[in-house]
């Protein structure tokens, strides 16, 4: 077994502690690896890391004996030191012995100093590897030597190999428990090594170890005499990291923020994400594709000659241009490219599906756009790594999607950048993180079709018809009055003289929408093309009454998004649950009630409300004609429609 | 030639830094006067150069800091001419908190973390700088370098974000907060050496000096002002101590130390054998306590 003899903390030659000038500096230029443990649940991960900082004497005195009274006190080693006691340090961890969210450690040897993310094995918390995996350089998998290769050490390895991650270790823990047998151990790498070539990792390392008993971390084990290769610190140590590679990727900067650095010129404010730049070289604005030169890097301690991957940096350029936060500025030799709609995989993080159509925040680089995503085109199953056929994309699943962004974004395959061709997705209710996304490529077509420019425009329309145009949108439960109401509506509408048209939930199904049931995704595609349908009337410039259930506030938002501002009328009808049940005029909640229709809004489908209607109708106080009277002055008073 | 770990450092912090106030309405930073704020104001000035960074500085005021602190946050502030906001909760104050009395429970929560909500409520800030570190303390190693608060200012440490990248998400709702580390990844060391390198000012209680101490329960306390009430038994003693990490006096432990100069603390640091967090009191209240603190809305 190795032990190590106790030793001063990270103890470097004690020549060196003298000059400490001389150790700072070489040690500034040792190279850093930011890797990971994964693995499933159990295998050890946390336990991997503590005994590594323990055996490399990386542990301060009164840090081990906190381990030790928590050993004894909420351990699962019977007393024993137990090592993912140093890493589990919320509550729910320690009370149900895993690992939820990642932790950061940090340590350094002579030769190295290393950021490791210690990530949670459980299927349900991917999201949290993931996040520790998307900075990472190289990767420890974990496997029981009891149990070899599970489903998700190939989900682990493939998010791994997604995200980017080149090399990757497999440390086979818990040999103690196989009595170190060499067939078990060649079994298991031999199983792996299978899979590992299907999914595109350049290296892959195995390692035997016991994590709880030492063997093979810091030092060879005797007990494992027929293993020949390096050690988990050894590996560590040694395994290559190109730190060179984005100086020889062409250069990129998105621009965060704008600056004045001088009253005569702009600058430009960002990190380096890849390649070099200097003064007096050609760079692209993109999206817009101006050309200039860089004037200046100006920093804090003065012009730079030369600005490196990772540097932030402010840039002053020798033209006049327009650049704003969330452009790219890049070699003008090798730009980015330019789209709006792309080809990506999508990994969904969070408890709500991902609904094609619904539209979300994308987030790249320093540029935040609305995004919608079409069905996708297939999801992976991430053990066996075949193509499913999917609508929609659950918690943890990833897909390959296209994917459709209301303004053209600067961009790089992921493969060549992570910077410039990774994004993330934000719903746009919670503002919650439920997505992350890499770019493939951009779809050709979006070059092709472009928005054609009439001379008769929405305003002439609508003034040929004395009118303003603009959207009515009814929403509440089945069974709310709105048709009713929005009947009424247009009615009064047409015996004053004005140009309507009243788009019909149940009329539009038997049409436009007679491919769409109710489930979710298919209900945010109702209201995607009703939304469509509803702007393309108020460009030819009519009054448009909407009288759809609507039930997502999201799709309403988008709709809303569609038409200019003040054109957008939000009508709540609102008519609780029991009422409308009551009222019940077409039957369908007796029948959603027997479970003869499934997904019912109100009953099996939920209704979100809107917050913040131009318009709320009580109609448990107030008859239809009374609300029509009531939605005819709001719009009177808005100045949509005249006087009588 | 790949950048140095420090200049690696850096750039992630100035790059957070800007993230937060082009997508923030009203940032601010916090402001302790310790080692890690001195480095975040200093990364502060450079980020946003030849303009002043553009937001306040707030100092959560306990009043029981040393004195010395207060002489270095003032001259600080006339030096580099930033907005500087200094927070007392009034009804610690009316109270009359004392941390030698009340105990270090009872003073953090009414003096800290309810003063700092208090203050962000005040204010309207929708998103916080804090010096925190991962290396510092557990719970801390697993939070996100955007940190949402609730609008009760709660942290759900099983709800974060996911933070891929360098893509960080800002947004949040009307009454909810970000707590934004841009230190989240440098360590003590790092911090000492950056100090070294940028030659950035601190409070010389981080220097070795002779002080005049009493022991306590094995922790070493500073008798800075007449508030402190002495034993039968206790005689203050002037010995050569300095601090690793700066609070409030009555709750900071100090170490012995010949260590006089930032050299002196690095060659120090790199042969110790106790961590950094070991002289901080409040620390000791209970296991998980820093978790506990932050859920309730402490930095």
């Amino acid at each position: 077994m190795s032990r190590v003899a106790p030793r001063p903390r990270q103890a470097p030659p004690t020549d060196l502690i003298v000059d400490v000038e001389h150790y700072l500096e070489a040690q500034q230029r040792t190279g850093l690896l930011r890797f990971i443990t994964c693995g499933s649940v159990d295998d050890g991960k946390s336990t991997l890391i503590g005994r590594l900082l323990y055996e490399a004497n990386l542990l301060f005195e009164d840090q081990l004996a906190a381990l030790e009274a928590d050993s004894k006190k909420v351990g699962t080693q019977d007393g024993r030191l137990d090592f993912a006691l140093l890493l589990d340090g919320l509550t729910a961890e320690r009370e149900q012995a895993i690992t939820i969210d990642v932790a950061y450690r940090f340590f350094s040897t002579d030769k190295r100093k290393f950021i490791v993310a210690d990530t949670p094995g459980h299927e349900q918390y991917t999201r949290n590897m993931v996040t520790g995996a998307s900075t990472a350089d190289a990767a420890i998998l974990l496997v029981d030597a009891r149990k070899g290769v599970v489903p998700q050490t190939r989900r682990h390895s493939y998010l791994a190999s997604l995200l980017g991650i080149r090399h990757l270790l497999l440390a086979v823990n818990k040999m103690d428990l196989v009595d170190y047998s060499r067939a078990t151990f060649a079994a298991i790498e031999d199983l792996y090594r299978a899979f590992a070539d299907q999914i595109g990792l350049e290296r892959v390392d195995c390692i035997p170890v016991s994590a709880l008993k030492g063997d093979n971390i810091l030092s060879p084990s005797d007990r494992t005499r027929w293993y020949h290769g390096p050690t988990v610190m050894g590996y560590l140590e040694t395994v290559p990291v190109d730190h060179a590679r984005l100086e020889r990727v062409p250069f990129r900067m998105p621009v965060q923020w704008v600056s004045r650095p001088h009253p005569d010129s702009r600058g430009f404010a960002g990190i380096v994400t890849s390649g070099t730049i200097k003064p007096g070289q050609r760079i692209r604005v993109l999206p817009s594709g101006q050309d200039s030169c860089v004037a200046r890097i100006t920093a804090y301690q003065g012009d730079l000659v030369e600005a490196r991957p990772g540097q932030s940096i402010t840039l002053t350029l020798a033209d006049e241009i327009d650049v704003s936060r969330g452009d790219v500025i890049a070699s003008a030799d090798a730009p980015t490219g330019v789209a709006d709609q792309f080809e990506a995989t999508v990994i969904w993080m969070s408890n709500q599906p991902m609904l094609p159509g619904r539209p979300y925040w994308l987030k790249i680089g320093a540029k935040t756009a609305t995004a919608t995503i079409t069905r996708p085109k297939y999801r992976v199953n991430v053990d066996t790594l075949e193509h499913l056929a999917a609508k929609r994309l659950e918690l943890n699943e990833i897909g390959v999607c296209n994917i459709s962004v209301d303004r053209l974004i600067p961009f790089d395959p992921y493969h060549e950048n992570h910077d410039t061709g990774g994004f993330i997705l934000i719903d746009r209710l919670s503002n919650d993180t439920v997505g992350a996304g890499l770019l493939h490529f951009a779809l050709r077509r979006a070059h092709n079709i472009h928005w054609q420019a009439t001379d008769v425009d929405k305003r002439a329309r609508a003034a040929r018809k004395s009118q303003k145009a603009c959207v009515l949108w009814f929403t509440g439960l089945s069974g709310a009055g709105k048709s009713t109401i929005a009947n009424l509506v247009e009615r009064s509408l047409y015996g004053r003289g004005l140009h309507t048209y009243l788009l019909d939930g149940d009329n539009v199904r038997h049409g436009l929408n007679r491919d769409l049931g109710f489930t979710d995704e298919d209900r945010v595609e109702n209201i995607r093309r009703v939304a469509e349908v509803a702007r393309l009337m108020v460009d030819a410039g009519l009054i448009v009454l909407v009288s759809f259930i609507s039930p997502f506030r999201s799709e309403r938002r988008m709709a809303r998004g569609m038409v200019e501002e003040g054109e957008f009328i939000e009508i709540f009808v609102d008519t609780p649950l029991a009422v409308a049940e009551e009222r019940d005029p077409k039957g369908l909640y007796r029948k959603a009630r027997r479970g003869d229709l499934k997904n019912f809004t109100g009953i099996d489908s939920p209704y979100e409300p809107p917050e913040h209607a131009e318009i709320r109708i009580d109609t448990t106080v107030q008859p239809a004609e009374s609300a029509a009277g009531q939605i005819i002055a709001v719009l009177a008073e808005k100045g949509l429609i005249g006087p009588r | 030639m790949p950048l140095t770990h420090l200049e690696y450092l850096e750039a992630e912090s100035i790059h957070i830094m800007r993230e937060v106030v082009a997508e923030a309405e009203k940032p601010v930073m916090l402001y302790s006067m310790g080692k890690d704020s001195s480095v975040m104001l200093h990364l502060a000035l450079k980020a946003f150069h030849p303009a002043r960074p553009p937001f306040p500085l707030l100092h959560i005021d306990t009043t029981w800091k040393f004195r010395e602190m207060y002489q270095f946050r003032d001259r600080m502030a006339k030096e580099l001419g930033i907005e500087l906001l200094v927070y007392i909760n009034p009804a610690g104050l009316k109270m009359r908190i004392n941390p030698f009395i009340h105990g270090s429970t009872l003073h953090t929560d009414i003096m800290k973390t309810q003063a700092l909500r208090q203050a962000l409520d005040l204010y309207g800030f929708d998103a916080a700088f804090g010096g925190a570190r991962r290396d510092e303390e557990k719970s801390r190693a697993k939070e996100r370098i955007f940190s949402l608060r609730s609008a009760q200012h709660h942290w759900d440490p099983k709800t974060q974000r996911p933070e891929l990248w360098r893509v960080y998400n800002c947004r949040t709702h009307q009454g909810q907060s970000i707590r934004v580390f841009p230190l989240s990844n440098w360590t003590e060391l790092d911090v000492w050496q950056y100090i070294h390198r940028e030659k950035i000012p601190v409070v010389p209680l981080y220097f070795a000096r002779e002080r005049p101490v009493v022991e306590r329960n094995g922790t070493l306390i500073m008798v800075d002002d007449e508030r402190m009430p002495l034993g039968e038994n206790e005689t203050p003693l002037m010995r050569m101590v300095r601090f690793r990490t700066l609070g409030c006096y009555p709750l900071t432990g100090a170490i012995e130390s010949t260590a006089d100069t930032v050299s002196a603390v690095i060659r120090e640091m790199l042969l110790t054998k106790r961590s950094e967090r070991e002289g901080r009191v409040i620390d000791f209240d209970a296991t998980a306590s820093m978790e506990k603190k932050k859920q309730e809305g402490y930095f």
